[in-house]
């Protein structure tokens, strides 16, 4: 939604109006189509296309390496610094999302959901890891790892703190997004990119795309290099489609409730590795 | 005294005769037919389709078991269905009573169960008795105790079973499989119909008459026997609320798009192709035990065996020479003689497959090595096989074989050991080998698999969560993490 300062004042001012562009490997770019739509009227969003969805999924997996290597603490500080520069940019969010208390509440959510994420990446190893003491000698122990490249489908409402709710978690265990906007209202998930591209998040860890939902989907869905997709924000036929392709490569398809807020949820984008090793001199 | 390589390699030649040391089986009674284990009874199939079992070992038909069809299937899953109303209301340590009396029965019956194992499946003695029996009952100790200690296995959280659980398993460890899929259902307050594999239902059947010893309420385990389309019966039945399948990799992605848009909860446990990677500061009497132990144990029918030798190329040669004398020492032949370390493969279905990978494998321009070694007449058998020269793209270092056959690949620096053991679409399992503690931290990290063996190689406890990554499926089976599955929680 296009701001209304300016206009109506008299003032002689002329609105310096922004191009809303997708974010894809630390860019902001169009859609290599070509193409944009008018979700509200007169803005243009990029439309993108399977093209798109691809290459951020290269550029996601090019970045993985990188950033599930970084220590608990350096992850936990980059969401951290995230939830800052949300809460930084507060009126032009609450513009955003149509402003009032609904909105300033959203904002908030999304803000704390930042935070208490940020504070899971150094804790969680410890809640949801184990020592295991098998019948043997041998150093047994369990810790999660990030599953890879995680696609996310933002739900349509809440337009910024759906899509919060599920990047947190999915980049506090150290996985790396492509994340779909919601179609009608993408404008607060494209301004939420230039959040994240201001917050020490290595290129290509985040990526967010706009469009036509039912053209990106099956291509997310189906992508043999996605190794999770969460489908909170699909609806049941959405759900059906998507986990027939996601067998192709055996995706992992998270389902928890919109509301979730739990080391669970982190979880559901990681894998269990348990390591074995003898004891003795 | 020290002895010699030459008379290490004299002492490998020499054809040493051993005494036969057979298992007695002359205190199994294994029943002409079987029926169906459904609500605490044996009933006679609606199908009235019974097919035969046999001992790989010797083509000899052990027993007919029954095939269940639709009707068959319904009405397994209407039993635990009705049984599941009691058993989740039961009390958590009343559960728990039950569990406990398993575990002891299959200990205080673990020589039968071993043998029939053995017969029924083709595996050693050896290993049936010392690994898949007290493992099993180990299992079910284990989830024994976690039945009326779930509210500290999910902190925060409000835990509830899920109703009727669907588990298929395969047929490389029939009981121990059994055990991974049934004590964590049961311990959680679920109830299952469970189906076993077409060509090892023995065992499973002879659990049905454990789960009567024990008194456990009608209804809780169902068992039922068939093949594929008695699997994909059960998959599909409305009223089953989650599937828990362990086999091939094919099979479980045909289930996880059989199950999409159901709602219904899956946990996959899938195919591997395991890179078993040693690097030259390795132990390497150590390592060839270990690469032996990861490829054979089992005729290699193991879905986390190590079936790529990493070698770091500077000792592929002197490794290379150590092993293929160990291989002549191996002794293949009767499963139930408590001597031989390589059993019959488990059908004929496998064998054909395994001979076709190997022919690839020649085709492919692979160097192929098998020890002297005579193969019985009757019976399905492969001896153990090493392939040299073996290139990525080959199809014996791609797919799954399944089979006692190792593919030997080498190693200059940690990053290409990184690189080769990860590329490929299975995550299960991965073995590092080497002197440096550091680097076998930093190779664990490394390893895109669910299991990671340093030093060590197919080492499995309750306590410890086994699964996969990638294309080698989800969910975790053992420890804590092996409740999660079987849980909603709110």
């Amino acid at each position: 939604m296009p701001t209304k300062n300016g206009g109506d004042r008299g003032s002689e001012r002329i609105e310096v109006r922004k191009t809303y562009k997708q974010y894809v490997g630390g860019e902001f770019i169009r859609s290599e189509s070509g193409r944009a739509y008018q979700p509200h009227g007169a803005v243009n969003v990029p439309r993108g296309s399977r093209k798109d969805l691809r290459d951020a999924v290269r550029v996601a997996r090019g970045a993985f390496t990188s950033w599930s290597a970084r220590t608990a603490m350096n992850r936990g500080q980059i969401l951290y610094r995230a939830a800052e520069m949300l809460d930084g940019r507060r009126t032009q969010f609450v513009d955003l999302l149509g402003g009032g208390r609904q909105a300033r509440l959203e904002l908030d959510e999304a803000v704390d959901t930042l935070v208490w994420y940020a504070g899971w990446t150094d804790k969680l190893a410890q809640v949801t890891g184990t020592v295991n003491p098998v019948a043997g000698p041998y150093f047994n122990f369990t810790i999660p790892e990030p599953t890879g490249v995680v696609g996310i489908v933002a739900p349509e409402v809440p337009a910024l703190a759906g899509l919060v709710r599920r990047l947190a978690p999915a980049l506090c265990g150290g996985n790396v997004v492509v994340a779909l906007a919601p179609e009608a209202d993408p404008l607060p998930a494209l301004t939420l990119a230039e959040v994240l591209a201001t917050s020490d998040f290595p290129a290509g860890v985040v990526n967010v795309l706009s469009g036509r939902r039912g053209e990106l989907l099956p291509w997310l869905a189906a992508h043999m290099d996605v190794n999770a997709i969460d489908v909170g924000g699909c609806t049941p036929d959405e759900v059906a489609a998507i986990e027939k392709a996601a067998a192709d490569n055996v995706k992992r398809v998270v389902k928890m409730p919109a509301g979730e807020r739990s080391p669970h949820l982190i979880t559901a984008y990681m894998e269990m590795k348990t390591i074995w090793h003898p004891i003795g001199v | 005294m020290a002895i010699t390589k030459r008379q290490v390699t004299a002492l490998a030649k020499q054809d040493f005769e051993y005494a036969p040391a057979p298992e007695a089986t002359d205190h199994i009674r294994i029943q002409p037919h079987y029926g169906l284990f459904i609500g605490g009874r044996m009933l006679e199939p609606h199908s009235k389709k019974r097919f035969p079992t046999i001992n790989p070992a010797t083509e000899r038909q052990l027993s007919e078991v029954a095939e269940a069809d639709a009707i068959d299937v319904g009405r397994a899953v209407a039993a635990a269905d009705k049984a599941f109303i009691s058993w989740s209301r039961l009390s958590p340590s009343r559960r728990a009573r039950y569990l406990f009396r398993i575990s002891r029965l299959i200990q205080e019956r673990a020589r039968e169960l071993a043998v029939v194992e053995t017969m029924d499946g083709g595996k050693p003695i050896k290993e049936s008795r010392d690994v898949d029996i007290p493992l099993s009952a180990a299992h079910f100790f284990y989830y024994a105790g976690w039945a009326d200690k779930l509210e500290w296995a999910f902190p925060n959280r409000r835990h509830r079973p899920l109703g009727v659980a669907g588990q298929i398993i395969p047929w490389n460890f029939p009981l121990l499989m059994l055990s991974w899929k049934i004590a964590p259902a049961l311990a959680a307050g679920n109830t299952v119909v469970l189906k076993p594999a077409e060509t090892t239902p023995l065992s499973a059947l002879l659990f049905a008459e454990i789960c009567q010893q024990a008194e456990l309420p009608p209804g809780v385990v169902n068992i039922i026997t068939g093949a594929g389309n008695t699997g994909s019966l059960l998959v599909s039945h409305p009223a089953v609320k989650k599937i828990a399948f362990t086999g091939s990799t094919e099979v479980g992605k045909s289930i996880q798009r059989a199950l999409a848009g159901t709602g219904k909860r899956l946990t996959l446990e899938l195919g591997g192709k395991a890179a078993n990677i040693v690097f030259e500061d390795a132990p390497l009497d150590q390592a060839v035990e270990g690469i032996i132990n990861g490829i054979y144990f089992n005729q290699g029918h193991v879905c986390c065996a190590g079936s790529r030798l990493l070698v770091q190329e500077s000792i592929a040669k002197p490794l290379l020479d150590k092993l293929k004398q160990r291989l002549s020492t191996l002794r293949l032949g009767d499963p139930l003689d408590k001597n031989t370390d390589i059993g019959a493969i488990n059908s004929k279905a496998q064998l054909e497959k395994i001979q076709e990978l190997v022919a690839s494998g020649l085709e492919e321009g692979a160097e192929m090595f098998q020890p002297e070694c005579k193969l019985p007449e009757r019976g399905y058998w492969f001896p153990p096989t090493i392939f040299t020269n073996v290139s990525q793209s080959y199809r014996i270092a791609r797919e799954e074989i399944f089979g006692p056959v190792l593919s030997v690949l080498t190693f200059r620096t940690p990053a290409e050991a990184v690189e080769k053991a990860n590329n490929t679409p299975y995550g299960l399992s991965a073995g590092v080998w080497t002197d440096k503690g550091s680097r076998i931290l930093w190779m664990a990290q490394r390893m895109r698999a669910g299991v990671v063996w340093a030093n060590t190689f197919n080492r499995f406890d309750p306590t410890s969560p086994f699964g996969g990554y990638k294309e080698s499926g989800f969910g975790r089976e053992g420890g804590v993490h092996g409740l999660l599955p079987y849980v909603e929680l709110s």
